[in-house]
């Protein structure tokens, strides 16, 4: 017996699976049960045969290379699941699609009468400040007027347990072809765990995905077509884009197989000639998406597409200028406009954020820096960030001259004591650090993953998660034990 | 399908083909020079002819050494025809439409590239560069087998058989050519060593053997010449590749044009009465095919692989 929970130590951190003295929480009773009863040759075989699943998937992210060219890594992954309760997972299921209704409101809202600012409910000068407001999309009536088709909210758990949002990711979201894969992995390794419990089931995800494009069709026919718009083999999430379009049945196309006609209709040029698309699934930022409108140096985009995509002759998911609602200020008003869109209170709460823009929570911020995260308004992936307790005292001074430089673009947060779950560490079991992505789609009807993808920081005591920085991922189950 | 994915497959194959056709010229060619008598060696500058890489060639290298040469044609990438770039380009392109081809094949192109990179050192050797090439060429042939005896039969396969056909017409021609030209000139002396050329451009091409079964004569050059230009049985005979073209060809939309090029190159190919061709008027006729070659791919490129963005015309 190698895996011992009594010895498991996570007394500083709330863990998703095992309480206080080794107790393993209800939903994870069967899986903790199980793994304790595993002897070393198991749990290195298991280990292996998910290597090898890996290996024969193909399962891979693609890191850049010298020499133009681009290498794919095996995805890191671990075999010890995360566990989440139904029950606690419906109330999360909930507040997600309550606040994607309530974004997507806001972005309509936000390119047509602007009623959230003129009520004084969201204030003009971060509109003003805006980078990924796009008027070029003022008045433009979407499908079903819905803007965020495809929304990935970064779920953290802090110490007491309690789930917050972190940020909402509605440009291009990516990792959901990962869930996928690593729910395949786990259920070749551990068959048995899967028959004798309830574990939501995920693999419905691109059917649903397929079914909210071609609800987006402008041409009401049979059989729309949809593609998958990727900038190519050089994107790091180039995997996703061609698993996706695979699982699909989509074409997966780049900028240059796109042409848009005098009839500003979007047409795919095929060996039998041009081809009429309805629904594009793109994976590629506004900036570079149509070269007419926006970044014209840019050769992934397909020029006229903005063109076509107002007259209505294509859907774009998700829509250009959704990406207003990434920005980190933005996120800090998500409660308020769940509270004017819809007159509810939050399901989920956001982490308690600072914004610099306010002078005494600027003041705050400049004098507890030390103590603080700082994120830049419209970043991804980390960059240009404070993280305060891990900084130097000249990084410190930078960010307080940053944010009294331009402090709509900052906001800060308390550095959070992120949730931990059992990882494997050659062969016991150590406690790191995760958070959660599921995925929402919003089209005529809204769905959200049973789960997610799960990000685990696998170093000791780190808090990155990110693939890139020796982060990795866990299968992640959502368990109905019969509870409500 | 897509025009885009059409392009890389067939570009896919001509690679492929390539980086065989390569490996295979310099192994031939390190053996003729050893047989052939001091001071009348043709050398290693028909290499160079043969690959169309003259200009590139003397840009950058001053003299026509065996380690030049080798060198310009296995391992260096500023030539996007040598071993290594061919291998490379051949992966670019199939990791772009790694959807429609089989996994294994996916795999086996990566592992050939990778060999042909670490083992560079091994190519440039006089010892172990004939191993180097045999595993390149077996790695090549590996490849094709696996596309052949896996991949759907479907358009993209054809647009594979396409390109790989076309690459092989193009570089059987290009041997004979520049083979025939630099022969020994006609002396009764040294008649056993103008048949260890032409044998090698039969090796060049994989095709001694072959030839003994099909022609059952003496190697000589009119049974030579026929047996590459005009044989309908040997696979990497010019008339053979272009068959293999027309039958692929055939299952794709839009053909009449290309389909009416090679009905032309067939034509003019079997009528050629070979034996009556001096050296000069060889030349010309091959010319005239490699001209032919030209039009033929200029019309699949504009065909297939670049859709015009007008007129608008709505399909399937």
């Amino acid at each position: 017996m190698t895996i011992r929970w009594k010895s498991y130590q996570n007394q500083d951190f709330y863990d998703e699976l095992v309480k206080g003295g080794g107790r393993a929480r209800p939903a994870a009773a069967t899986l903790c049960k199980y793994l304790s009863s595993l002897k070393d040759k198991d749990i290195e075989e298991r280990k292996s045969a998910a290597e090898l699943a890996i290996h024969v998937m193909g399962v891979s992210f693609t890191v850049y290379r010298e020499e133009g060219g681009s290498i794919d890594r095996a995805w890191p992954f671990d075999i010890v699941p995360r566990v989440i309760a139904k029950s606690e997972w419906d109330r999360i299921e909930a507040g997600l699609k309550q606040r994607v209704t309530a974004l997507n409101m806001f972005i309509d809202d936000l390119y047509h009468e602007q009623r959230i600012v003129k009520d004084n409910v969201f204030p003009r000068e971060v509109l003003e400040g805006s980078k990924n407001f796009r008027p070029e999309c003022v008045g433009v009536n979407p499908p079903l007027n819905i803007w965020a088709h495809i929304c990935g909210s970064d779920l953290v758990r802090d110490k007491n347990g309690t789930v917050y949002v972190l940020e909402d990711n509605l440009r291009v979201p990516s990792g959901v072809s990962y869930m996928l894969e690593n729910r395949l992995v786990m259920k070749r390794v551990f068959p048995e765990l899967f028959e004798n419990q309830n574990i939501l089931p995920v693999d419905n995800y691109p059917s649903q995905l397929f079914d909210m494009l071609t609800s987006l069709s402008p041409r009401k026919v049979e059989n729309p077509e949809v593609v998958v718009l990727t900038p190519g083999i050089y994107n790091s999430a180039y995997f996703e884009h061609a698993y996706l379009a695979q699982q699909m049945g989509a074409e997966l196309v780049q900028g240059s197989d796109l042409v848009v006609g005098d009839d500003d209709c979007v047409y795919m040029k095929t060996i039998d000639g041009l081809q009429q698309v309805d629904v594009i699934y793109r994976r590629i930022d506004d900036e570079f998406i149509d070269p007419e409108v926006f970044r014209s140096d840019s050769t992934l985009g397909v020029p006229g597409l903005m063109r076509a995509w107002r007259a209505g002759k294509v859907a774009l998911a998700n829509a250009p200028g959704a990406g207003v609602a990434d920005d980190k200020v933005v996120y800090a008003f998500v409660p308020k406009m769940i509270r004017y869109y819809l007159d509810q209170d939050p399901i989920i709460e956001n982490v308690p954020t600072y914004l610099c823009m306010h002078k005494e929570e600027r003041d705050y911020v400049i004098a507890n820096l030390s103590k603080l995260v700082v994120k830049p308004a419209n970043e991804s992936g980390g960059y240009g960030m404070l993280v305060g307790p891990h900084s130097t005292k000249k990084e410190i001074e930078k960010f307080a001259r940053l944010i009294k430089n331009n402090p709509r673009n900052y906001i800060a947060q308390p550095t959070l004591a992120l949730s931990t779950t059992p990882t494997l560490v050659d062969l016991h079991v150590e406690p790191r650090h995760v958070d959660l992505r599921p995925f929402t789609l919003s089209g005529d009807q809204i769905t959200t993953t049973a789960g997610g993808l799960t990000r685990v920081a696998l170093r000791k005591g780190s808090l990155v998660v990110n693939s890139s920085q020796g982060g990795g991922s866990k299968d992640t189950w959502i368990v109905d034990t019969g509870e409500t | 399908m897509l025009s885009r994915v059409a392009d890389s497959i067939y570009w896919l194959a001509r690679y492929i083909e390539r980086a065989e056709n390569s490996a295979r010229i310099v192994m031939v060619n390190a053996n003729m020079v050893l047989d052939t008598p001091k001071g009348m060696s043709p050398g290693w500058r028909p290499l160079i002819t043969i690959t169309s890489s003259e200009e590139l060639y003397d840009q950058n290298y001053s003299e026509d050494s065996e380690r030049n040469v080798v060198k310009f044609l296995i391992g260096d990438m500023n030539n996007p025809g040598s071993i290594l770039s061919s291998l490379w380009f051949a992966r670019e392109n199939v990791r772009t439409i790694r959807d429609v081809v089989p996994r294994e094949t996916w795999e086996s192109i990566n592992d050939l590239h990778l060999y042909a990179k670490t083992n560079l050192r091994n190519g440039l050797s006089q010892r172990a560069r004939y191993d180097y090439l045999k595993h390149i060429i077996a790695g090549a042939q590996q490849i094709t087998g696996m596309l052949a005896g896996t991949m759907n039969h479907d358009t993209a396969y054809h647009f594979l058989r396409i390109g790989r056909n076309l690459e092989r017409a193009e570089m059987t021609i290009r041997i004979i050519d520049v083979r025939s030209a630099s022969l020994l000139p006609h002396k009764a002396e040294l008649t056993p060593f103008e048949n260890i050329q032409w044998m090698s451009v039969l090796k060049s091409l994989s095709g001694y053997q072959m030839y003994r079964r099909l022609m059952q004569v003496r190697v000589g050059r009119p049974a030579v010449l026929k047996f590459l230009l005009q044989t309908r049985e040997f696979p990497r005979a010019f008339f053979h590749c272009i068959c293999e073209v027309e039958e692929s060809m055939r299952r794709l939309p839009h053909n009449n044009k290309t389909l009416a090029i090679l009905a032309a190159i067939k034509e003019t190919v079997l009528k050629a009465d070979l034996a009556q061709l001096e050296q000069q008027a060889l030349h010309i006729f091959i010319d005239d095919l490699e001209l032919a070659l030209a039009d033929l791919t200029t019309q699949i490129n504009n065909r297939y692989f670049v859709a015009e963005p007008s007129p608008i015309k709505q399909s399937g």
